[in-house]
């Protein structure tokens, strides 16, 4: 099969996702496939039409790649791809529409509150803060509602910290949202159609729980897979492949979820292009469900989306 | 800066359609093609074989003899024999680690300092300490309080690593007592200081001052000179100038790292310095990179907001700017990214996440229009987020007009002079 790996863009992972591209790349080339590498630009069009892949293999963060542009663009011109549709990159790339769905379901997901920047400068939405604050109690997780990654995540100690993580959150979408901080341990769940793979936890190494990038950041923090949480792995198992379902997600993703102190699962996201390079998380899940990458690779274009 | 986050943002900025004030870059647009082609012409013409062939580590003697007419248009004088020729002037900075630096050892930095040194330190494990600058460049009087603190912890530094002229990313240039006496201390505790000099030539105005090379009479002094800033990185040639032991023990370390620097550059630098107009070329960039720092300052005043403060540099490719400490340069790189305008966020200069409302900006590797467009489009953003600011907080945002002491201040290490002019 000729198969084109969408990787790139301009998005603020670029990086992340031309590594993962790269190892799809080898993946796809040992498994005898034709591969077609496209950093995505502004000729992506012109460059599906010219190459006619039977599939494309999206391996794109943020931005464009995960909120269901590119999906959009490969529907049009009827190229099939790997991973979920339209409606599901839109849902999940917006941790707002994602938690207002789990809520609505019923999913367990952290109190929150969520605005625009125009509700700020035009409705006085930062006179409700305090009332926020209140409700929501230190610390605040200040995030925007559409970045991957850690960037642009906050925590706001006090009500003087809040102004400032939101102008930050801003600096990445119109949208932010301030949650309640659930302490806990937290945890990846990777699904491949639709089933769960072994749960990995990550553990901060430094003392400075609050230091958000660090807690990404290799070296800075310990990844355990599979992770022991004992008798609650079926319900995180359990609240995990709900999330799924319930935003319609295909192929595979990523759920990530706080188990609190009371052993609930808190859904705090579903990513569905996850990362797959060396160190990420899916792969090294898969891995441990014995599915090597290449089969992982096979199997993502296998159940590409039609 | 060590995170991955950092490192992420960095590198889109390297998209076509992004202004980026965030490189180092000299403008090598500005070298003559047909100089270029004629001096490949005649290396290929005079000296083919040797051009393909490996060189001395230490570097060709032709070569030295550029050197040290450079160093001596700065008024030092050097013995062609002290010089070791680099790959870059990186690798001297690279090359002084290996020969010094055992994991846990430490290495004195100015705060902020150059961001491409951190890394080389990191892979070291050298334990980096760093001292606040002013308008006059390292506080000296810090340096000996911080020499005697890490004494009674028994922490002896291995070097000093000081960038004096036209400080990257400061802008700063370290002034004559403080010279004189840096090197003083240097021969009194018998401690090396690393001189970092690529812009000592490129001085806009004012008088030029001596190096801590020229001062040095104890020999403490590694100096690290380079042809990057003057004539062009792609060479990647630079020097190191040391005592003899030092000297010799990075000569070791340079066999193991590449064996030699490129006999092809090397002697395309011979050939370009036997044409003779080398101070002609750099008059030319004075004159270029002069009229971009200016431009670059009255945008400034003219699109920052006021609560904003920057170094006027006399030299160099940089100044340092600071915004209120509400902001988060970071954050900010994100959105004006999406504005495609790119600087290098303040906390990739310091070890310890301090600088992050502070931006280093580049105004020698786009023009004067680029200049204008870039600064105008970042001073839009940090507008809005000041505004942005000042609508959550309830009140029109507040200009930090009184400074607090200087250990209460991570963020504003520069004490900046006001606007331009």
């Amino acid at each position: 099969m000729r198969v084109a790996v969408l990787k790139g863009g301009r998005s603020l992972e670029r990086n992340v996702s031309l590594t993962s591209g790269a190892r799809v790349q080898d993946a796809l080339e040992r498994l005898g496939h034709e591969v077609v590498a496209i950093d995505v630009g502004h000729d992506l069009v012109t460059r599906l039409r010219e190459t006619t892949p039977d599939v494309a293999f999206v391996a794109l963060h943020g931005r464009d790649g995960e909120d269901g542009t590119v999906q959009e663009l490969l529907e049009v011109l009827a190229i099939p791809y790997t991973g979920s549709g339209v409606s599901s990159c839109i849902r999940c790339a917006d941790k707002v529409l994602a938690k207002h769905a789990f809520r609505d379901a019923g999913l367990p997901t952290p109190d929150f509150f969520a605005w625009n920047e125009a509700a700020f400068k035009q409705l006085g939405a930062a006179d409700a803060l305090p009332a926020i604050e209140e409700r929501l109690r230190f610390p605040i997780v200040v995030k925007p509602a559409r970045q991957g990654s850690a960037l642009g995540i906050k925590f706001a100690r006090s009500a003087a910290d809040v102004p400032g993580a939101l102008v930050a959150a801003f600096s990445y979408d119109a949208k932010v949202l301030l949650e309640r901080f659930v302490d806990g341990r937290e945890l990846a769940v990777s699904i491949l159609d639709g089933e769960a793979l072994p749960v990995v936890e990550a553990i901060p190494r430094d003392e400075d729980f609050y230091d958000f990038e660090a807690r990404y950041e290799i070296g800075r923090t310990d990844f355990v897979c599979p992770a022991d949480v004992g008798d609650a792995t079926e319900r995180v198992h359990d609240v995990a492949l709900r999330a799924y379902e319930l935003l319609d997600c295909a192929g595979f993703a990523r759920v990530d979820l706080i188990l609190d102190a009371e052993g609930v699962p808190q859904l705090l996201e579903v990513n569905t292009v996850p990362g797959l390079t060396e160190t990420s998380l899916l792969p090294q899940a898969a891995e441990a469900a014995g599915i090597s990458f290449d089969e992982l690779v096979g199997r993502l274009v296998e159940l590409a989306r039609v | 800066m060590t995170s991955s986050a950092m490192r992420d943002l960095m590198a889109i900025t390297e998209r076509p359609e992004v202004i980026s004030l965030a490189g180092g870059l000299p403008d090598t647009s500005t070298f003559p093609p047909e100089s270029y082609a004629a001096i490949m012409q005649r290396v290929a013409a005079d000296s083919c074989a040797r051009a393909l062939q490996y060189g001395p580590t230490e570097g060709m003697q032709v070569v030295k003899r550029c050197i040290a007419d450079v160093m001596a248009e700065e008024g030092t004088t050097v013995d062609v024999d002290d010089v070791l020729v680099t790959t870059g002037g990186q690798q001297v900075i690279d090359l002084l680690c290996k020969t010094l630096i055992d994991p846990g050892d430490v290495i004195v930095a100015e705060a902020p300092t150059y961001p491409g040194a951190i890394p080389a330190f990191n892979s070291y494990e050298a334990d980096v300490v760093q001292i606040e600058i002013d308008d006059e460049g390292m506080r000296i009087d810090l340096l000996e309080e911080t020499l005697e603190r890490l004494e009674r912890e028994g922490r002896r530094p291995k070097f000093v690593y000081t960038i004096p002229s036209f400080q990257n990313p400061g802008g700063v240039t370290m002034s004559l007592p403080r010279r004189r006496r840096l090197v003083e201390i240097a021969a009194e505790r018998e401690l090396l200081v690393l001189e970092d000099n690529p812009y000592g030539l490129l001085r806009y105005e004012g008088e030029p001052l001596p190096t801590l090379r020229s001062l040095d009479e104890a020999e403490f002094v590694v100096y690290l000179g380079t042809f990057s800033k003057i004539l062009s990185p792609g060479i990647r040639l630079g020097w190191a100038v040391a005592p003899r032991p030092v000297l010799q023990k990075m000569n070791v370390g340079k066999q193991g790292v590449d064996l030699c620097s490129s006999s092809m550059t090397q002697l395309f630098v011979a050939a370009y310095f036997e044409s003779g107009r080398w101070q002609d070329y750099l008059d030319s960039l004075v004159g270029i990179y002069r009229r971009r720092r200016d431009t670059m300052l009255a945008a400034l005043a003219e699109c920052f907001p006021p609560e904003s403060e920057w170094t006027r540099p006399q030299g160099g490719l940089f100044l340092w700017a600071t915004l209120p400490d509400y902001l988060d340069t970071t954050d900010l790189l994100a959105r004006a990214l999406q504005e495609n305008v790119a600087f290098v966020p303040g906390r990739a200069a310091f070890v310890d996440g301090r600088g992050a409302s502070s931006m280093r900006l580049n105004f020698s590797g786009v023009d004067e229009d680029d200049i204008r467009e870039g600064v105008r489009r970042i001073g839009e953003v940090v507008r809005e987020q000041v505004d942005l600011y000042g609508t959550l907080t309830g009140r029109p945002p507040t200009a930090p007009v009184e400074r607090r002491a200087p250990e209460e201040m991570p963020a504003n290490v520069v004490r900046m002079r006001r606007r331009a002019g």
